[in-house]
C-alpha cells in the first residue's frame, strides 16, 4: 500500500508527545534522577519502536485493505516492533547518557522493559483503532456513493429526460395549435410521470392497470412519432384481474420503441400481449410478449441502456419468482424483436426457500 | 432569398420550428421539412440550402452524422450551409456545441433563444457573401471533426483492456481464424462488415464501432465513417479533380474513399 507521508508525520508527532508523557511520569516518580534521563530513552526507545511498527505494517501484503498487517503478522509486528525498538533505542540511550540498561539491576531493567510494553501496547492500539476506524469510514462513504449512484441510475432510466424534454415540446405546440389534444396529451403525461414516480417495487398491482399505463406511454408516443408508431395492446380480460410486478414490461417497451422502431425511417408497429399458459405441472402460468417490427435485438444489445433495462426486469422476476421465471429476447424471423416474459400466477408459492 | 431545410423526425415538433422561424424570421424561406437523417442529405444536395436545423436523433442516421456525410458529397462551386443543430436533451450533445461553438437550440425552441440564433446566422450569412470570407465548408469541417471527437456524441465504446488478435469469421460450419496482423481493413456494408486481406474478403456481423473499441487506433485509422484501415497498408493518398482523397493500398486494387472529417491525417511530414 502507499505510504502517506503527511500521516507519518502526524504519527511521529504523536508518537513523541507520548514519550514526553512517559518520561514526565518517570521523572514525577523518581525525582532524583536529571529529566534527561527518562526523556532521553523514553524517546529514543519510543520513536523507535513506532517506526519499526508504523513503516513495517506496509511491508505486509495482507494490510492493503485497513493498512494493517491480518492475522498472526498482526500480532507479531508490534511484538517485534517493540522488542527491536526497546534493544536497539536502550542501546542509543545508553550511548547517548553514558548509563547501562542492562547492567543497571534487574528490578531496574523489568522497569524498564515493562514500561515499554505497556506504552508501546497502548499506542499499538491506538494508531490501530484510529486506522481502522478511518478506514471504516471511508469504506463507507464508498459504498454510499455507489449506492446513490444506483438510485440516480434507476431513477434515470424510469424518467428518460430526453422522452420528457421531447414530451413536453410536443405539449408546447399542441397547447396552441390543438387544445384539446394538448390536454388529453397532459393527462397521459401525469397517469405515466404518477406510475413511474410512485410505483412501489415491492407490492403487485393488475394486469389491466400495467395495460393502461403502457397505453398512456404508447399514446405519448404515437403523438411525436405520428404515423410512424402503430401499437396494438391484447389483453384477454379474463386476465384482467390478475397481479404482477408494476412496470414490468415498461423498459421492455421502451427498448422496442427506442431501439427498434427509432432507428428506421419507416418506423413500425409494436404489440403487447396477455396469455395464459397451460398447466405443465407447475400451475398456470402468465406469458407476457411484447413485440416489435423493428431493428432486430443485434443493434441494441450492446448498448448500455438496453443492458440496463433488461437486467432490472431479469433481477425483479428472480427476487419474486426465483427460477420460475423467465425473460426472453428473440429476433423474430421477419425483423424486430419479441420479448417475452413468463412468470407462475401466483408469486408467494413459488419464491425459492430462503437459506442462507 | 434565404432558404432552409429542417430535418425533424417528429412531426409536430418540425411544424413547430417552421413557425416559430416565420415569426424569428419572416423573409426565409423553408425549402424543405424531412423527418429522417437519409432525406436530410439528399434533401440537402438537391435543394442547396443556406441553413440546416438537423435534429440530433433521427432515424437512418443521425443529425451529426448527416452533416458529416454532407460535407463530403457538397458540391464545390457552392457556399456550405450554415448548420444548427437541435437537441431535446442531451448533456453530451450541449457541452459539445457550447464547448466548440457549434450553433444548436434546445427543444422545446423557445422564441428569445431562436431570435439570438437567428441574429448569429443573418451575421454568418452576411459574412459569407463577403469577398474575403473564409470558405463555409472548411469552417464546417473544422467544427464537425471537433464534435465527431466529442465524448458521448457518436455511441462509441471507451477501448477495451485486451486487445484483438484474431478475427473469428463464421463459414458453414466452421470458425475461420484470421489473424488481425492480416487485415487490410474493414468495410461496413448494410447489416455486416467486410473483413478484408490481401487475397481473401470475409464477413462478420460485429458492428464497425463496437470493433473499433479493440483496435489499437495508431494501427488501424478510421478514414471514413464506414472504413478503418491499416495505417501501414495505404500507399498513397491522391486527390481527385473534385476535391476528394482517394487512397490507393499496396497489396489491394481497390481505392477507398476518405471521408473529409478525415483528410487532415493525411498530411506530408
Amino acid at each position: 500500500m502507499r505510504i502517506v507521508w503527511i500521516d507519518m508525520l502526524r504519527h511521529l508527532l504523536q508518537t513523541v508527545a507520548f514519550c514526553l508523557a512517559i518520561s514526565a511520569i518517570q521523572y514525577a516518580f523518581r525525582p532524583e534522577q536529571a529529566y534527561s534521563v527518562p526523556l532521553t530513552y523514553s524517546l529514543c526507545i519510543g520513536v523507535l519502536t513506532w517506526a519499526f511498527i508504523d513503516i513495517g505494517r506496509h511491508l505486509f501484503t495482507s494490510s492493503a485493505g485497513t493498512g494493517w498487517p491480518t492475522g498472526w503478522r498482526g500480532f507479531a509486528l508490534p511484538a517485534g516492533g517493540i522488542a527491536l525498538g526497546f534493544v536497539l533505542g536502550a542501546l542509543l540511550a545508553d550511548r547517548w547518557t553514558g548509563l547501562s540498561t542492562w547492567n543497571s539491576g534487574s528490578t531496574q531493567l523489568r522497569i524498564s522493559i515493562g514500561i515499554t510494553l505497556l506504552a508501546g501496547t497502548a499506542g499499538t492500539y491506538y494508531f490501530h483503532s484510529r486506522g481502522k476506524s478511518a478506514w471504516l469510514e471511508a469504506r463507507m462513504a464508498e459504498e454510499q456513493a455507489q449506492a446513490t449512484e444506483a438510485r440516480l441510475r434507476l431513477l434515470e432510466s424510469q424518467l428518460e429526460p430526453h422522452m420528457l424534454f421531447n414530451t413536453l415540446a410536443n405539449l408546447r405546440v399542441l397547447v396552441a395549435t390543438d387544445p384539446a389534444r394538448a390536454q388529453a396529451m397532459l393527462d397521459h403525461l401525469i397517469a405515466y410521470l404518477r406510475a413511474t414516480l410512485g410505483a412501489s417495487r415491492s407490492t403487485l398491482h393488475p394486469l389491466a392497470n400495467e395495460f393502461a399505463r403502457l397505453a398512456d406511454y404508447l399514446a405519448l408516443m404515437a403523438v411525436r412519432m405520428g404515423p410512424r408508431l402503430q401499437y396494438r395492446l391484447d389483453l384477454p380480460d379474463a386476465l384482467g384481474a390478475v397481479p404482477m410486478p408494476p412496470l414490468l414490461l415498461q423498459p421492455l417497451v421502451e427498448n422496442a420503441i427506442t431501439h427498434g422502431l427509432e432507428p428506421q425511417v419507416a418506423g413500425g408497429s409494436v404489440t403487447v400481449q396477455a396469455r395464459l399458459l397451460p398447466d405443465g405441472g407447475q400451475g398456470p402460468r402468465l406469458q407476457l410478449c411484447v413485440h416489435d417490427t423493428g431493428a432486430g435485438p443485434g443493434a441494441a444489445l450492446g448498448t448500455a441502456g438496453t443492458r440496463f433495462g433488461l437486467r432490472q426486469v431479469r433481477e425483479r422476476l428472480a427476487t419474486l419468482y426465483g427460477a420460475t421465471a423467465t425473460l426472453e429476447l428473440i429476433a423474430a424471423s421477419a425483423g424486430g424483436t419479441s420479448a417475452t416474459v413468463t412468470f407462475p400466477l401466483k408469486p408467494h408459492d413459488h419464491r425459492p426457500d430462503r437459506r442462507g | 432569398m434565404t432558404t432552409a431545410l429542417i430535418a425533424e423526425d417528429e412531426p409536430l415538433l418540425a411544424a413547430a420550428l417552421r413557425h416559430e422561424l416565420m415569426q424569428a424570421w419572416p423573409e426565409l424561406q423553408i425549402a424543405a421539412s424531412v423527418g429522417d437523417g437519409l432525406s436530410a442529405v439528399r434533401e440537402a444536395l438537391r435543394l442547396t440550402p443556406d441553413v440546416l436545423f438537423f435534429d440530433i436523433r433521427m432515424p437512418g442516421q443521425s443529425g451529426l452524422d448527416a452533416a458529416v456525410e454532407l460535407a463530403d458529397a457538397w458540391p464545390q462551386d457552392t457556399p456550405f450551409p450554415a448548420l444548427v443543430f437541435v437537441t431535446a436533451y442531451d448533456r453530451y450533445a450541449v457541452q459539445a456545441f457550447e464547448a466548440r461553438a457549434v450553433d444548436y437550440l434546445v427543444k422545446p425552441v423557445q422564441p428569445e433563444r431562436l431570435r439570438k440564433t437567428v441574429d448569429r446566422l443573418r451575421q454568418a450569412l452576411q459574412q459569407r457573401a463577403a469577398p474575403a470570407a473564409p470558405p463555409m465548408l472548411e469552417q464546417a469541417l473544422e467544427q464537425l471533426r471537433r464534435l465527431v471527437q466529442a465524448p458521448g456524441l457518436r455511441p462509441t465504446k471507451p477501448l477495451a483492456a485486451t486487445p484483438l488478435t484474431v478475427i473469428q469469421v463464421s463459414s458453414g460450419n466452421q470458425i475461420h481464424m484470421v489473424p488481425l496482423g492480416e487485415v487490410l481493413y474493414f468495410e461496413a456494408a448494410d447489416k455486416y462488415l467486410r473483413v478484408l486481406t490481401a487475397r481473401q474478403e470475409h464477413l462478420i456481423r460485429t458492428p464497425l464501432k463496437d470493433l473499433l473499441a479493440q483496435l489499437d487506433p495508431a494501427v488501424f485509422w478510421q478514414v471514413h465513417r464506414g472504413t478503418v484501415v491499416r495505417a501501414s497498408a495505404i500507399e498513397s493518398a491522391v486527390r481527385d479533380e473534385a476535391g476528394r482523397l482517394q487512397l490507393q493500398l499496396r497489396e489491394r486494387p481497390e481505392r477507398l474513399a476518405v471521408s473529409r472529417i478525415y483528410a487532415p491525417l493525411f498530411k506530408a511530414m
